[in-house]
């Protein structure tokens, strides 16, 4: 790597973060630190009937005898759970408010700043949106349209109180609490996050998104996301995520839940964007996130597509039981860590009905002195008959202080099982960047380029609406250009 | 002066490639260097370009009244220097159409020219590369990626004729072609010279000359130009080899 490169680097990790403002808003909290007292403060904020606190109760004895997953390929201090507040509303936020009049101005000016307009004739054509500031959904635009449908796209905490059933049914059918340390942590102290269902038959006529944003201080978002889509029905939903800058480290552990019945399809996109701390690696946020997606009918689809380019940590492994004969799981995946970030991302795909098919493709990008890990694991159960898995696993170096792993785990116990994997680990090539500034594109343009290339085969698996959005956000992740 | 090559002295990983050289080249002038392999041609054309990994002992390079050390590859570039690779790099996932529209705009802001909007871009790319007889459906490809060595050339040929250089260095842009391929690059050469535009043409093979005429020929050896002269140089070459210059 010559020095000219180098320099350009150096000047990319001066990471200007453009969401790190912070809203200036009265909040209520309980006190600091998780005991059932904190849960029952939830529980009560949010209204919820008895059946659920009992439920968060359940989770709450389980996680207090588990200790934190540690395979990772991470490296941070302990995180004292009892130094966290695990609700934060905006004051005189005890009901969701009915329409924009009774929003506080200084929330839907932090989503205009964030380019999120809430006004319904200002958002984008054809996308809904469910926007959760901390603890809370502050509006769901585009709700009447799509109930003709009988589509139900509400916050979580509404859907305990007017679907107890699909909750009873489907919550933590997919991801049990006691799956691990964070999943139950997530069961007892969920505050929002989004609910949807799809009727049988339905194609979902526009795009579901979730935006969520952290403001509060110390504050953990426990985000809790449940999507079913009914049979032969599909949806294609779409989070994005920021938080302020600031010099500790905040917690988000989310639980994301999709459920597809027979010949039913979910694409769901996510837009990682949060504070990914400052170029001596102070601050940001940790996200642990558990996803996983249960393709229960046959014929059934599921498909997560990733774009993570903020937190300080990212714990990621967005799975598909493949359950459903004939069910096709995919995993389509941009990582890019700079300064000092760490991502441990990754997907699990467990074939267990026959003709199931995965497809996985993962691209990492590291700059500074970041490290990013693909870890990945395709299993074959016994019945999963002429089941087929490919994987593509492609890492970027960028500069030399970075690191770039891939920890893929097969496990078969099926012999018709087709098992195809493809890995490779390269470093940005000087002669590309030679080229394209021999045709007068800067360096910087020139790696934004390179890499937006890189990832192309992932970012063209975006809803169009994200797709231009997404390369943007590539290219800032590259340079930290002034916000 | 348009470009105007000073005793230049050029090492690369302690070996000396370029010794002395000295080359003046006017507006308007198509000029050809011919030498042996190893003689030090192609890192003429990157030390023109401004690739990093020569070191500079010695000499000076003047280019439309700037010193050339001044300016950094991409300024280069767009002050109107071009260069046809050799090797053009592959570079996949990135669309050409883009790829090239970023490029002349790049030019355009430094000479403070308005920048060309998207439909005024893919009407010109269009145009260009049907004149160049490249197929529209190449324009939909990444750059460069999955070419066969001749579409790679055509493709370079295409890119200068869009970006319009002031001068414009081929760096053995025949080797590799068959005869078809090198009439159509030599032909978009030959459309794309001006009385206000130079080349500057590095061959190994005097065949290319049979179809860009050019008004100098320069005969390098070792790193240095030692015989200039007009175009009987070519022929008495191609009659002869390099053997006598040596």
């Amino acid at each position: 790597m010559n020095s000219e490169t180098l320099n350009t680097l150096d000047s990319y990790s001066k990471n200007k973060y453009k969401y790190g403002f912070v809203t200036d808003i009265d909040n209520e909290k309980p006190k600091k630190g998780l005991n059932e007292d904190t849960i029952k403060f939830i529980s009560l904020k949010k209204n919820e009937p008895d059946w659920m606190l009992e439920w968060r109760l359940k989770a709450f004895l389980k996680w207090k005898k588990m200790k934190e997953p540690k395979w990772a390929n991470l490296n941070f201090p302990q995180i004292d759970y009892q130094d966290i507040y695990y609700y934060s509303a905006p004051k005189g936020f005890d009901k969701k408010p009915k329409d924009l009049s009774e929003v506080d101005p200084k929330l839907i000016e932090t989503y205009n700043k964030l380019g999120i307009p809430l006004e319904e004739q200002k958002v984008l054509a054809g996308v809904a949106v469910d926007v959760v500031f901390d603890s809370v959904s502050v509006a769901t635009t585009y709700k009447g349209e799509l109930e003709k449908l009988g589509i139900i796209f509400c916050s979580i905490g509404e859907a305990i109180q007017k679907h107890p059933d699909l909750i009873k049914k489907y919550l933590g059918s997919v991801i049990p609490p006691g799956d691990h340390s964070f999943s139950a942590l997530n069961s007892a102290v969920f505050t929002d996050g989004s609910f949807v269902y799809i009727p049988e038959g339905v194609k979902c006529p526009m795009e579901l998104s979730t935006y969520f944003r952290i403001n509060a201080e110390n504050t953990g978002q426990f985000e809790r996301t449940l999507i079913i889509a009914d049979k032969g029905s599909y949806v294609s939903y779409l989070e994005g995520c920021t938080a302020p800058k600031r010099d500790d480290n905040q917690l988000h552990a989310a639980n994301v839940e999709l459920i597809a019945l027979e010949d039913a399809e979910i694409k769901y996109s996510t837009v990682q964007n949060w504070y990914p701390g400052d170029e001596d690696g102070k601050g940001g946020i940790y996200n642990f996130v558990t996803k996983r997606g249960l393709c229960a009918g046959k014929n059934s689809k599921i498909s997560w597509t990733q774009v993570e380019t903020g937190s300080a940590i990212t714990w990621k492994y967005p799975s598909c039981i493949l359950k459903g004969d004939n069910s096709i799981g995919e995993f389509y995946s941009v990582a890019i860590t700079n300064n000092f970030q760490q991502a441990d991302t990754g997907t699990k795909m467990t074939h267990i009905g026959k003709n199931t098919k995965s497809k996985i493709i993962s691209k990492g990008i590291s700059l500074g002195k970041s490290q990013n890990t693909y870890r990945g694991e395709v299993s074959f159960l016994r019945k999963a008959d002429k089941a087929r898995n490919y994987t593509q696993c492609d890492s970027l170096l960028v500069g030399n202080k970075c690191g770039a792993h891939t920890v893929p785990y097969i496990d078969s116990k099926n012999n018709t099982a087709v098992i195809e994997h493809e890995a490779s680990t390269s470093k940005i090539n000087e002669d590309q960047l030679y080229y394209c500034r021999q045709r007068g594109l800067s360096h910087e343009e020139a790696v934004s380029l390179i890499v937006n290339g890189f990832c192309k085969q992932v970012l063209q698996e975006l809803p169009m609406e994200f797709a231009v959005e997404a390369q943007k956000l590539v290219s800032i992740s590259l340079e930290g250009s002034v916000g | 002066m348009f470009l105007e090559i000073q005793d230049l002295s050029v090492k690369i990983e302690n070996k000396n490639i370029l010794k002395g050289l000295n080359l003046n080249i006017n507006k308007g002038e198509v000029h050809a260097i011919m030498g042996p392999n190893g003689c030090g041609k192609s890192t003429l054309a990157n030390v023109l370009a401004g690739k990093e990994d020569y070191e500079i002992l010695n000499g000076k390079i003047n280019f439309k009244d700037n010193d050339l050390f001044d300016l950094n590859i991409e300024e280069r570039a767009q002050e109107g220097m071009f260069l046809a690779f050799q090797y053009p790099v592959e570079i996949p996932g990135v669309n050409i159409t883009p790829f090239l529209h970023s490029a002349i705009n790049s030019k355009r802001k430094r000479m403070n020219e308005e920048e060309i909007d998207n439909l005024s871009f893919a009407k010109l790319l269009k145009s260009k590369a049907s004149d160049l007889g490249i197929n529209i459906d190449m324009l939909k490809r990444s750059v460069n990626t999955g070419f066969s060595g001749g579409e790679k050339k055509r493709y370079e040929i295409l890119q200068m004729s869009i970006l319009n250089p002031d001068l414009a260095i081929l760096d053995e842009t025949d080797s590799g072609l068959d005869i078809d391929a090198l009439k159509i690059v030599t032909d978009g050469v030959n459309k794309l010279k001006t009385k206000d535009n130079s080349f500057l043409i590095i061959t190994h093979y005097q065949k290319l000359l049979d179809y860009i005429k050019p008004d100098y020929v320069h005969v390098m050896v070792n790193g240095s130009i030692v015989k200039s002269g007009g175009s009987e140089i070519a022929v008495e070459i191609e009659k002869d080899g390099f053997q006598k210059f040596q």
